[in-house]
């Protein structure tokens, strides 16, 4: 072939560009979960009815649909309840070899890890969180909490230099609608692994994970009474918390009720650990990746819809770099998908209930009349259903509400610092003390930043990391006592004498 | 974030340039790779697969039969259907420019060469102006040029950035440079940063992962650090610059996440062939599988589909 | 009408497959022909467990502890078939129950065997615990005891093993293999050679890409394997047969100290 020297075309029009690409719904199946109308209480192994006759309806908060009838425990069931949990332990649980308790634990793990996708979805239709995240975070660390402590239960000497653990007796536990099976695993795992045996109270809006909880208990053939799940509002926590036979309270939830129970609990020489609320300094330094800040900043505030207790729910950037830093955030929150949280794709879900999206809009309402200046992303929000669109506030004060009180819900305030020391200070100054991120490239500073933040969790380049080998748990009004990792047995052990 | 000037020399500043957090970018990626593209959404992504692709050949074995049998397949994917639309471009060693050129006469399909010594791009400076020259000439539109990675990785990048300009300068007005930064030898996602901004700086029209001829090609991280430039680069200056995404890019799933990620982090504007490329060869028939997989509900034999 | 039995042929464990003897020699034990084991294949498995090594050892430690309990699972399920081979159930259901224990070990060992280090300095000063490589594992009796208890302590830790069976009741190990072959252990994790110790013993011993080498099961001359290992400093370890312990881990464990200045 000869060659042509002819002139190369010019570069026709352009080419079209499309005017939109929707993503099909892609929602997983509810067909996996088999939901019963109504469920009763789990004591000794089996299901019975509340001795209260009283009951309430729990719903999916995406469609505002009830999915089953609960029952609401109340001060004779409690009671029925913490029996059962004693006499287990006592005739079945203390007895047995730890490295048998250790292979019940094994089994609740496998089971979990079998069941991962019936439970993930049953997470997201009731507590409204997305698929995606009940999927790829919430399931997995559930199982994997389970296998940690089963690996403990034979091994406790080896936790605690020179003491030989024992367990306290029966653990009430109550636990929040933010991670309701993660929480679960959180408090059973290591009680049980510790040797002893529990009285559970999952929250009010998200009981039906630790009901279906109970058939994975009954599938690893766990000995009746071990494991005793007790449905109800506020009162039946209550009931629990103040049972004399209770050796050991552990709770999750909300400071005011936390200090609640503490004054409860004053004088009578039960052991009690408390994970309380935070409003967690999320800081970004001027060497930091951007990029992948930003990606830390939506994950530390937008994930579960920023109901969680570490939330990065307070941005610090640099002033030097704060346009850049807001620019990228909004154009990121661009492109969160809110919506359907059975829906394969979907970024943000519903918020859990009624009374926290009110509360939501209360405190936003605040920011906007204390002057700071918001943002939301277009969102097409559905009808029906609790929802709140991604929101971030500039121009926020130290002392706005916004800045200082515990929003639970996806609302970042951003603030600026200046120098480390600025930072540091505007970090510290909070009541709560729970978690803090750190962003930046110098390796020195990530640890002198680490040491001065006063947060139980500091996160550096990452955020909403949790593994069931690393310990979590608060400074100040955030509560007391670590979850995770081998501090996480000590809350559910005695330990005098050697 | 992009640094006020980009004047010479470089080198004092290049190093300190846009660091990036391997850990974060690689969960972003991956997070971005579950996105579940179903029905109609998927045919538009598979769709677009085709009309972005370059379909590429480049192999000491190729002759002009090859070749044509190559356009043939660009030009027509899948003859029993006319719905479905043409490839990008073919893309090919400089020996077979002509034949391509003449065997997409006609159509909207594109010629894109190698050049600059592919792919290694251990040659002198003259060598690859020259071959450059040699490829417009016989009628390329696109050139793929290598960046020098021995310079780069030496830090001479004052040395890459002007190998990059004077072949830039030949191109100018007669066919759209590529540069192939061959992430796959940089070792770091900071590297494949700073390369991309480099080869922006010099003039690049696209910036490429991958010559397709290491094991380690595009990635999916890869391409996300490389999209991210180009971001701050359009956000910064205005200025726009394509992304080819190649090498080891062979089933519609991973083209489906490749362009998801175009969607999510630049936006729809580059999802077209003016500025974004698949290179692949063997993914068009995956593609093409997965079409009428889509259309019948029945899941392909290979036998079905020409190989070309 | 009886019924003529299909005899298994018990070959050696190397890269997760199951070849002959490379010398095409076997010995006669247990009533089998087994795999007599050559220096050759020793130098496969060796080079198969030092291949296998990254993967391994960059695995979680969870992944690594669900596997060691997968490798319990596919045990139990296997019961009976271990058992006609070594002591009977007793010494089946103590290995199953050793490895599980063993497999709890995984994602903890860092907490108790590694430390953060206050050291009088702006300085951040932590030790973490890192496997050593490729570990050579001569099995005490009682044949499956003494080898579950010998190699889940190496294995768990992240090193790989090349595993010397007992000479005179070698079966079992070749039917745990079956159960390493199908507990998602990565290939080359774990190999198994039967043979003859005298053979076997000095060839791992005096291997340069052997690391840590246990005797708790050499007979003979083990002042000799000693001063083969001493010339590329092997770890040598003598356990127990029968014993747990993370100490047992940690003597095929490197530590690794790290400083990071802490400063704004």
């Amino acid at each position: 072939m000869t060659k042509d020297k002819r002139e190369v075309a010019r570069r026709p029009e352009t080419a079209a560009i499309p005017t939109d690409w929707e993503y099909s719904p892609a929602p997983e199946s509810r067909e996996l979960v088999h939901l019963q109308d109504r469920y009763g209480l789990f004591i000794g192994g089996q299901f019975v009815e509340p001795l209260s006759n009283e009951r309430y309806t729990t719903i999916d908060p995406a469609r505002e649909e009830p999915l089953a009838e609960i029952a609401q425990a109340g001060k004779a069931d409690v009671d029925h309840a913490v029996k059962a949990a004693r006499d287990a332990y006592a005739e079945r649980w203390s007895v047995i070899r730890p490295s048998e308790r250790a292979k019940y634990l094994f089994r609740i793990a496998r089971i979990l890890q079998e069941r991962s996708r019936e439970f993930a979805v049953l997470e997201s239709m009731n507590g409204g969180k997305p698929i995606r995240e009940s999927r790829d975070v919430d399931l997995p660390l559930a199982a994997a909490h389970f296998f940690y402590y089963a690996g403990w239960a034979d091994k406790l000497e080896y936790a605690f230099p020179n003491r030989t653990p024992r367990p306290l007796g029966v653990a009430g536990q109550i636990i929040p609608w933010n991670f309701p099976l993660l929480m679960l695993a959180w408090k059973i795992a290591p009680a049980l692994a510790a040797g002893n045996t529990v009285v559970l109270k999952p929250a009010e809006t998200t009981p039906l994970s630790a009901l279906l909880f109970c058939d994975v208990i009954r599938q690893a053939e766990l000995p009746p009474g071990v494991v005793n799940i007790v449905t109800g509002d506020g009162r039946t926590g209550a009931e629990l918390v103040s049972h004399p036979d209770v050796n050991k309270i552990a709770f999750t939830g909300s400071t005011e009720v936390g200090k609640a129970i503490q004054k409860t609990l004053a004088g009578t020489g039960k052991r009690l650990t408390l994970e309380l609320g935070g409003k967690a300094a999320n800081i970004i330094f001027d060497d930091a990746p951007l990029d992948q800040a930003v990606e830390g900043i939506v994950n530390g505030i937008y994930f579960n819809q920023g109901h969680v207790c570490c939330a990065g729910s307070r941005l610090l950037v640099e002033e030097s770099i704060y346009e850049t830093v807001v620019s990228k955030l909004k154009r990121r929150m661009r492109t969160l998908r809110v919506g359907d949280p059975l829906d394969k794709n979907t970024d943000v879900g519903a918020i859990n209930s009624k009374q926290q999206l009110d509360k939501i809009g209360a405190l936003v309402q605040a920011g906007i009349d204390e002057g700071a200046e918001i943002y939301q992303p277009p969102c097409k929000l559905p009808e029906r259903g609790y929802w709140f669109a991604p929101t971030v506030f500039t121009n926020v004060a130290q002392s706005y509400r916004i800045a200082q009180e515990e929003i639970f819900g996806p609302v970042l305030s951003v603030l600026t610092f200046r120098t480390p020391d600025e930072a540091i200070e505007k970090a510290n100054n909070t009541p709560y003390g729970l978690s803090a991120g750190v962003w930046t490239e110098k390796g020195s500073r990530i640890l002198a930043m680490a040491q001065r933040l006063k947060a139980g969790v500091v996160w550096a380049n990452t955020y909403n990391r949790f593994d069931p080998a690393s310990p979590f748990g608060g400074y100040k009004e955030s509560g007391f006592g670590r979850e995770g990792g081998r501090h996480g047995l000590e809350p559910y052990v005695a330990l005098d004498g050697a | 974030m992009l640094p006020g000037g980009f004047e010479l020399p470089l080198e004092p500043r290049l190093p300190r340039l846009g660091s990036v957090d391997a850990v974060a970018l690689e969960e972003r990626a991956a997070s971005l790779a579950t996105r579940s593209i179903k029905r109609d959404s998927k045919l538009f992504a598979l769709d677009l697969a085709i009309r972005v692709m370059d379909l590429t050949t480049l192999e000491g074995a190729d002759t002009a039969g090859k070749v044509a049998a190559l356009a043939s397949k660009g030009i027509h994917p899948d003859p029993s259907d006319p719905n479905i639309p043409s490839v990008a471009a073919i893309c090919v060693y400089p020996n077979q420019v002509s034949v391509a050129v003449a065997r997409t006469k006609g159509t909207n399909v594109k010629v894109a060469s190698v050049a600059t010594a592919f792919p290694s791009g251990q040659s002198s400076l003259e060598v690859k102006l020259l071959e450059t020259r040699e490829v417009i000439e016989a009628g390329a539109h696109e050139v793929d040029m290598v960046m020098s990675r021995g310079a780069f990785l030496s830090g001479r990048y004052a040395e890459v950035y002007d190998e990059i300009v004077r072949v830039k300068e030949v191109c100018a007005g007669r066919a759209h440079l590529k540069v192939i930064l061959e992430t796959g030898e940089l070792g770091t996602y900071d590297n494949v940063r700073r390369a991309s901004l480099l080869a922006i700086a010099g003039g690049a029209d696209f910036i490429k992962t991958s010559t397709g001829k290491l094991p380690s090609s595009a990635t999916l991280p890869v391409q996300l650090c490389m999209l991210e430039v180009i971001r701050d680069v359009h956000e910064e200056t205005g200025r726009v610059v394509g992304m080819k995404a190649a090498g080891g890019i062979r089933q519609s799933k991973q083209a489906v996440q490749y362009l998801v990620q175009v969607h999510e982090t630049l936006g729809l504007a580059w999802l077209t062939p003016d500025r974004y490329r698949l290179g692949a060869s063997t993914l068009l028939n995956d593609v093409l599988m997965q079409i009428r997989k889509e259309r019948t509900g029945r899941y392909q034999n290979p036998d079905y589909f020409t190989v070309d | 009408m009886s019924r003529l039995p299909v005899h298994k042929t018990y070959k050696l464990f190397i890269g997760g497959a199951f070849p002959r003897s490379e010398s095409g020699r076997t010995y006669e034990a247990e009533g089998a022909n087994v795999a007599r084991g050559s220096r050759k294949d020793v130098r496969d498995a060796v080079r198969n467990a030092r291949q296998a090594g990254a993967a391994w050892s960059g695995m979680t430690a969870y992944n690594r502890g669900q596997v060691l309990y997968r490798v319990a699972e596919m045990m139990e399920a296997r019961e009976a078939e271990l058992a006609a081979l070594c002591g009977g159930v007793d010494e089946v259901a103590s290995g199953i129950d050793r490895v599980v224990w063993y497999a709890g070990w995984a994602d903890k060992l860092a907490q108790v065997i590694g430390s953060a280090n206050p050291v009088a300095g702006p300085y951040f000063n932590f030790t973490v615990p890192e496997p050593t490589g490729v570990t050579g594992i001569l099995v005490p009796e009682p044949p499956l005891l003494g080898l579950v208890s010998r190699l889940a302590p190496v294995i768990v830790g992240g090193n790989t093993a090349v595993v010397v069976a007992s000479e005179a009741h070698p079966l079992v190990a070749i039917e745990l293999a079956e159960c390493l072959a199908t507990a998602d252990v990565p290939p080359g994790v774990v190999n198994i050679i039967t043979g003859l110790r005298r053979e076997l013993g000095p060839a791992l011993a005096s291997h340069m890409d052997v690391l840590a080498l246990d005797l708790t099961g050499a007979d003979g001359d083990v002042a000799e394997l000693e001063r083969l290992g001493a010339e590329n400093v092997k770890r040598i370890v003598r356990g127990r047969a029968d014993s747990q312990s993370p100490y047992d881990i940690a003597a095929f464990l490197e530590l690794k100290t790290v400083w990071h200045p802490i400063g704004m």
